[in-house]
């Protein structure tokens, strides 16, 4: 090859070369997806509570921030005002939520009870013991009436899918998660409305039963198609400030 | 002269010089004062004034006395809030009509010396967190009907928290000095010279709408320069940035059109602004409430304010951060948009805003760290939300991040350091 041939050559590769960075770089702008167009909803006005809750509120993956999505409207609007009235602690949900009145909580608190969005399988965590597994079993399903300790499922549901339109779900909760609300009950750290009837129930627990607790509860599948029943099957067993009669 | 007559001469001299000092101090604290009838007042029992009271609580709203007044979750006007300082904190008092514990056996002359001498009805100076020393431009007619309305309210029995000030800030003596310095009774009085809409703008400024109790600096005594001094300060402990009300680099509005003044006021949103951070409690608790009428008048107030002598002009950094550009595409650019347009009514513009290129860089990192909605109001009732940021990014990434926007799209601001953001996230936790 001549050597201006190898010239000849060398520039065409090297506009090869370019014209491939270029492409890639193309390729690289389009793949970042163009942003979603703006929209005059509700999902759009909550991108605020998505940010950590995960997308449509389906829960981040870190276990912390719950999944809000599919909640009953009574508890999450419940909740909402809680944070914002100081019953709940947590400084960027209490800054959030501070300047907004009532009436638009209940409606964010309505928009995410109306997403019905598959859940993921439960995260795989550390197996129970058997003699955890039936103490738990136990108290979820019969509570302990020595200690005025009803059932789970008398409040929230056979099913504990929650019951419509105050008792949340405690199906598809991370066990951290379950883990930090009962204690944060026990040290007074998250309050409801008064009587807080799930404060008596926390207190009334030992911390070894919490653990079962919240570690049984975590492993459980959420049923398919699984919304909060739609009434008390029976009367509840607690007054509870949070639920109107 | 022995050493020991000198002494004793000079001691005597220090001790008259301080008897004169503290009277002068304590004449000051009075003076001016009218008396105060110690029995109740025509206005306790009676006929309840029902024009009065409505009038009153549109003044107590425009003023938002409930704000400070009310502990989060709390029943209005019963107090409890703590009001942080650099010198501790103020805890609001019951302003309920209850006898043992709120204004119950207040009467109309009482409540006119807390407005407007900063005096209480047992003869005890007030902290100027409670801000009389603009309320003491409120009217005296105002008052009786402000202080109308809050007899008309529930009465709740719930006793006072004490303040827990440090020394000397907790004493009487030390609260007689700087009023002596710093506290002056005053009364509005209308320039005839200007419009009525200019004179009751000064007087809702000035006066009830207590604006410079956040739109000043303080010196080291906490004290403003007055109540006309609207050229911006930090909000001591809450840390954000009360941008100046006069400059038009920060928050200035005087090239706006008067009616989008009276539309941030009412609604919280505007094209060239919105509220965030304290001001959301403004405009939700107080100013959406006042009329149009009221609202104008501060417009054509603030927007006659004197421009301040023009700053040193600001530099950007000169190579734009590609980190920042990187994780403005990650984060922001779904709202703010490409060009940090934003989108009218739900998220601000970024390009060409003061908020962004504004001196302080405060009110930035806490919106990026916090998040946050305008408020809720009438005019506004649905506000689109940002969502907070201060879990998933570093003081590095905020920093990298809040620099490319200041000098992006046109903007001239200089770079945020990590250090500005690490001040800003653990100061205020």
């Amino acid at each position: 090859m001549s050597h201006s041939g190898r010239l000849a050559t060398n520039t065409i590769g090297r506009i090869v070369a370019a014209g491939a960075i270029v492409a890639t770089l193309s390729i690289g702008v389009a793949a970042r997806a163009a942003p979603p167009a703006f929209e005059d909803t509700m999902a759009q006005r909550v991108l605020a509570c998505t940010g950590c809750h995960g997308a449509q509120g389906r829960a981040a993956a870190d276990g912390y921030y719950p999944r809000i999505a599919g909640k009953p409207a009574g508890y999450l609007a419940n909740q909402l005002l809680n944070f914002r009235d100081g019953r709940r602690q947590y400084a960027l949900m209490n800054g959030l939520v501070a300047p907004l009145d009532a009436a638009y909580l209940a409606e964010i608190a309505a928009h995410f009870a109306s997403l019905e969005l598959p859940y993921p399988p439960p995260a795989p965590g550390a197996a129970l013991t058997e003699e955890q597994r039936v103490l738990a079993e136990h108290l979820v399903r019969e509570g302990d009436a020595s200690r005025h300790v009803p059932a789970c499922t008398a409040c929230h549901g056979s099913a504990m899918t929650g019951t419509a339109p105050f008792v949340p779900g405690l199906l598809g909760l991370p066990r951290d998660y379950l883990n930090a609300q009962l204690g944060a009950w026990r040290t007074g750290k998250r309050q409801a409305q008064s009587p807080d009837c799930m404060a008596q129930v926390a207190l009334a627990l030992a911390p070894d039963e919490i653990g079962a607790v919240a570690a049984w509860l975590a492993a459980q599948p959420v049923p398919a198609g699984a919304r909060p029943a739609p009434a008390f099957a029976v009367k509840p067993p607690l007054p509870c400030g949070g639920v109107a009669p | 002269m022995t050493l020991g007559r000198a002494f004793v001469i000079g001691a005597i001299g220090a001790v008259v010089m301080l008897c004169i000092l503290a009277a002068l101090v304590a004449w000051l604290n009075v003076r001016g004062e009218d008396d105060v009838r110690t029995t109740a007042s025509a206005t306790t029992g009676g006929a309840v004034d029902a024009a009065l009271v409505a009038r009153g609580s549109a003044l107590i709203r425009g003023g938002d006395c409930q704000g400070c007044h009310t502990e989060r979750g709390g029943q209005p006007f019963a107090g409890g809030r703590a009001i942080a300082t650099p010198f501790g904190n103020v805890v609001s008092p019951n302003l309920t009509p209850d006898a043992r514990t709120g204004l119950g056996t207040w009467s109309a002359d009482d409540f006119w010396r807390a407005l407007h001498h900063g005096r209480s009805k047992d003869g005890r100076l007030l902290y100027p967190a409670f801000p009389y020393p603009n309320y003491t431009r409120v009217s005296r007619a105002d008052a009786d009907a402000m202080f109308a309305t809050l007899r008309s309210l529930a009465p709740i029995a719930k006793p006072n928290r004490p303040h827990t000030l440090a020394f000397p800030f907790d004493t009487q003596a030390a609260l007689a000095v700087w009023r002596a310095l710093f506290f002056r009774a005053a009364t509005h009085v209308d320039d005839p010279a200007r419009t009525p809409g200019w004179n009751r703008g000064a007087y809702l400024v000035e006066g009830l709408g207590h604006c410079n109790a956040c739109h000043s600096a303080r010196n080291a005594f906490g004290a403003t320069a007055g109540p006309l001094d609207l050229q911006g300060g930090l909000i001591p402990v809450q840390n954000w940035y009360a941008p100046s009300l006069a400059s038009p680099h920060e928050a200035g509005v005087a090239s706006w059109p008067t009616a989008e003044v009276v539309h941030l006021l009412k609604t919280g949103v505007a094209e060239r602004g919105f509220v965030m951070g304290p001001m959301s409690e403004v405009v939700g608790n107080g100013t959406q409430y006042l009329s149009g009428t009221d609202l104008a008048a501060m417009a054509e107030y603030l927007q006659a304010l004197p421009a301040p002598p023009e700053p040193a002009p600001q530099t950007a950094r000169a190579t734009p951060s590609e980190r920042g550009a990187a994780l403005y595409g990650d984060h922001c650019v779904a709202c703010h948009g490409e060009r940090g347009e934003g989108v009218p009514g739900a998220y601000p513009a970024l390009a060409g805003s003061r908020a962004v290129t504004m001196r302080s860089t405060a009110n930035l990192v806490h919106v990026v760290l916090e998040g946050g909605f305008p408020p809720s109001t009438a005019g506004n009732p649905r506000p689109f939300g940002m969502p907070p940021f201060a879990i998933v990014l570093s003081d590095a990434d905020v920093a990298e991040l809040l620099s490319f926007v200041r000098s992006s799209w046109g903007n001239q601001a200089p770079p945020v350091s990590a250090f500005d953001v690490s001040r800003a996230r653990n100061g205020n936790r």
